[in-house]
């Protein structure tokens, strides 16, 4: 089954990082990740610019555009993994490793109901 | 990341909502200080046991509080502190804390904290060394580092800076719209004021001066975050990465500048250009163009251009004549002509600022854009003079060096026999 693992964080502790730490989250997790999608279980991963750059959309009859996020949480979605897991159990268990021992902060992990893997060609999306 | 080292984190993170906060409940700049140091002390000490608080904000707010009421009572009776565990038991108190702290009020206390360190009696380097001291936290010693005095001279500096803004009466009602927009604007003066220190780079390793220009940044954001349809806010933290981006390139080896034009723009940091892309587009939506906005829009131009050539120098003139139009200044026109002399040649441009000989008489890069239009006219003796006026007011060896390797050049050309 497919997971997408979400990424949320305290925005302002995690720009509170210095570079050389977040080049060595950044490196840890991707060691994990590319063991994933050496066995094929890894689809894309996405890390978002931070909410001051987020813009807001409230359709309906009359769509409503707002600056910022959608709603001022003490925790903001900062990113999402998507992974390919038999069960839950070993979705926890690669988000457990994803997270390692070195962090704090919340993955949430959602099943997913639908997936359209679209035509971007992603890898060249470099951020 | 060691449970410490997180602490540190969520501790500098939490600094300007919590003191803000402190501050508007003391009215004591002072003690609000005193109250956050105790609070942050009792963080180390307990949320490495305990875990951290879910709203670490309102953990400090909280115990801040309290912390400074028991002093002051303390101080008046001489009364004996209640055990700390009761301070400190936030399990229940927590949850109404955060639930009772309004958001908006949150948003003017950070804004408070920002406006008093801009005194409009305070020098700019006072207003930035103080907000790097209260709002940022950064140590004395880290900010005198940063400016290259000694820390004794630092300490003094931000001592009288702060007697000075704690004398003034601090503004303490909630701000009413106008209030709000005028403050905004001082505050994102000051904040760039603190980018440019680090950005200019008028000496100092540069690997302080570009933390100076992470903490504008942050401090940008996190006034973004407060106050998020402000398009001159978005404005500023788009100018300032779209600069800072360019960081990586500006110095050669030797720690002399490269030229926009020399630069080697694979160095760019790609990361930040998106995001300060992304700001501007955002803001632009509101149509409520500021100076902020042009010069982050002039600033996305070049980053959109992957050589030189392919500068978009039109677009950039008209940007420069609606910030000529919005903040009219020798310096923007000066900035101008650059764009004029690669649209239209140095001829036109050497016209275009004529009429600013006499208010750029001592700037630097007046001379030095005058001395490099001739040159491109041939006209190397008078270029050679003005190269001369540029170097004798360059402020870094990087700039006399740049002035040099173009008198360098004139000579070369001087020594040889016309082709």
């Amino acid at each position: 089954m497919l997971y997408a693992i979400l990424c949320y964080n305290d925005e302002a502790a995690v720009e509170a990082w210095p570079k050389e730490k977040d080049d060595a989250v950044i490196a840890r997790r991707r060691q994990v990740t590319d063991a994933l999608a050496v066995n094929g279980k890894l689809g894309p991963v996405l890390r978002l610019m931070p909410t001051t750059a987020a813009t807001t959309v409230r359709y309906g009859k009359e769509p409503l555009v707002l600056d910022g996020p959608f709603a001022e949480t003490k925790e903001q979605l900062l990113g999402l993994y998507v992974i390919d897991c038999a069960s839950l159990e070993e979705a926890i268990e690669t988000a457990k490793r994803i997270g390692g021992n070195e962090d704090r902060g919340t993955f949430e992990i959602r099943p997913l109901r639908y997936c359209n893997a679209g035509a971007l060609a992603l890898e060249n999306l470099s951020a | 990341m060691s449970d410490l080292a997180w602490t540190d984190t969520a501790l500098r993170a939490a600094r300007p909502q919590a003191l803000g906060a402190l501050l508007r409940y003391f009215r004591d700049l002072d003690r609000a200080e005193e109250a956050f140091q105790e609070a942050c002390l009792r963080a180390l000490k307990h949320w490495p046991l305990n875990g951290p608080p879910r709203d670490p904000v309102s953990w400090l707010v909280f115990v801040g509080r309290n912390a400074g009421l028991d002093d002051m009572r303390r101080r008046q009776r001489q009364e004996a502190l209640p055990d700390e565990a009761v301070i400190c038991d936030l399990e229940d108190a927590e949850s109404w804390q955060a639930e009772q702290i309004d958001h908006a009020q949150y948003h003017d206390d950070v804004l408070r904290l920002l406006f008093i360190c801009c005194h409009p009696e305070l020098p700019a380097t006072q207003q930035i060394a103080l907000a790097l001291r209260i709002v940022s936290g950064l140590t004395v010693a880290e900010i005198a580092r940063a400016f290259l005095v000694s820390e004794a001279a630092m300490e003094q500096r931000i001592t009288r800076a702060k007697r000075k803004v704690s004398d003034a009466a601090l503004p303490f009602e909630a701000p009413g719209a106008p209030e709000r927009a005028e403050r905004l604007g001082v505050v994102a003066a000051m904040i760039y004021l603190v980018f440019n220190e680090g950005y200019s780079a008028s000496g100092g390793k540069a690997q302080i001066r570009a933390s100076l220009c992470e903490e504008a940044i942050r401090l940008a954001r996190l006034l973004l975050r407060m106050f998020p349809s402000e398009p001159e806010i978005m404005g500023l933290l788009a100018l300032m990465l779209l600069q800072h981006a360019r960081t990586p390139a500006r110095l050669d080896a030797d720690g002399q500048i490269v030229l926009l034009d020399d630069q080697d723009r694979s160095l760019w940091n790609a990361g930040m250009i998106a995001e300060g892309t992304a700001l501007i587009d955002k803001a632009m939506r509101h149509r409520r163009t500021g100076p902020y906005q042009v010069q982050a829009a002039i600033a996305a131009l070049h980053a959109q251009a992957s050589r030189p050539e392919d500068t978009d120098w039109a677009q950039i003139d008209m940007l420069y004549a609606t910030l000529e139009r919005l903040q009219p200044s020798p310096v923007v026109t000066l900035n101008r002509a650059v764009a004029v002399s690669k649209r239209l040649g140095p001829a036109a441009a050497l016209e275009m600022i004529q009429p600013l000989a006499k208010p750029l008489s001592s700037y630097f890069h007046f001379h030095g854009l005058q001395g490099a239009l001739l040159m491109q006219l041939g006209r190397n003796e008078e270029a050679g003079i003005a190269f001369g006026k540029a170097i004798a007011l360059a402020r870094t060896p990087a700039e006399a060096a740049h002035i040099r390797q173009h008198l360098d050049r004139l000579q070369k050309d001087s020594n040889q026999p016309a082709a």
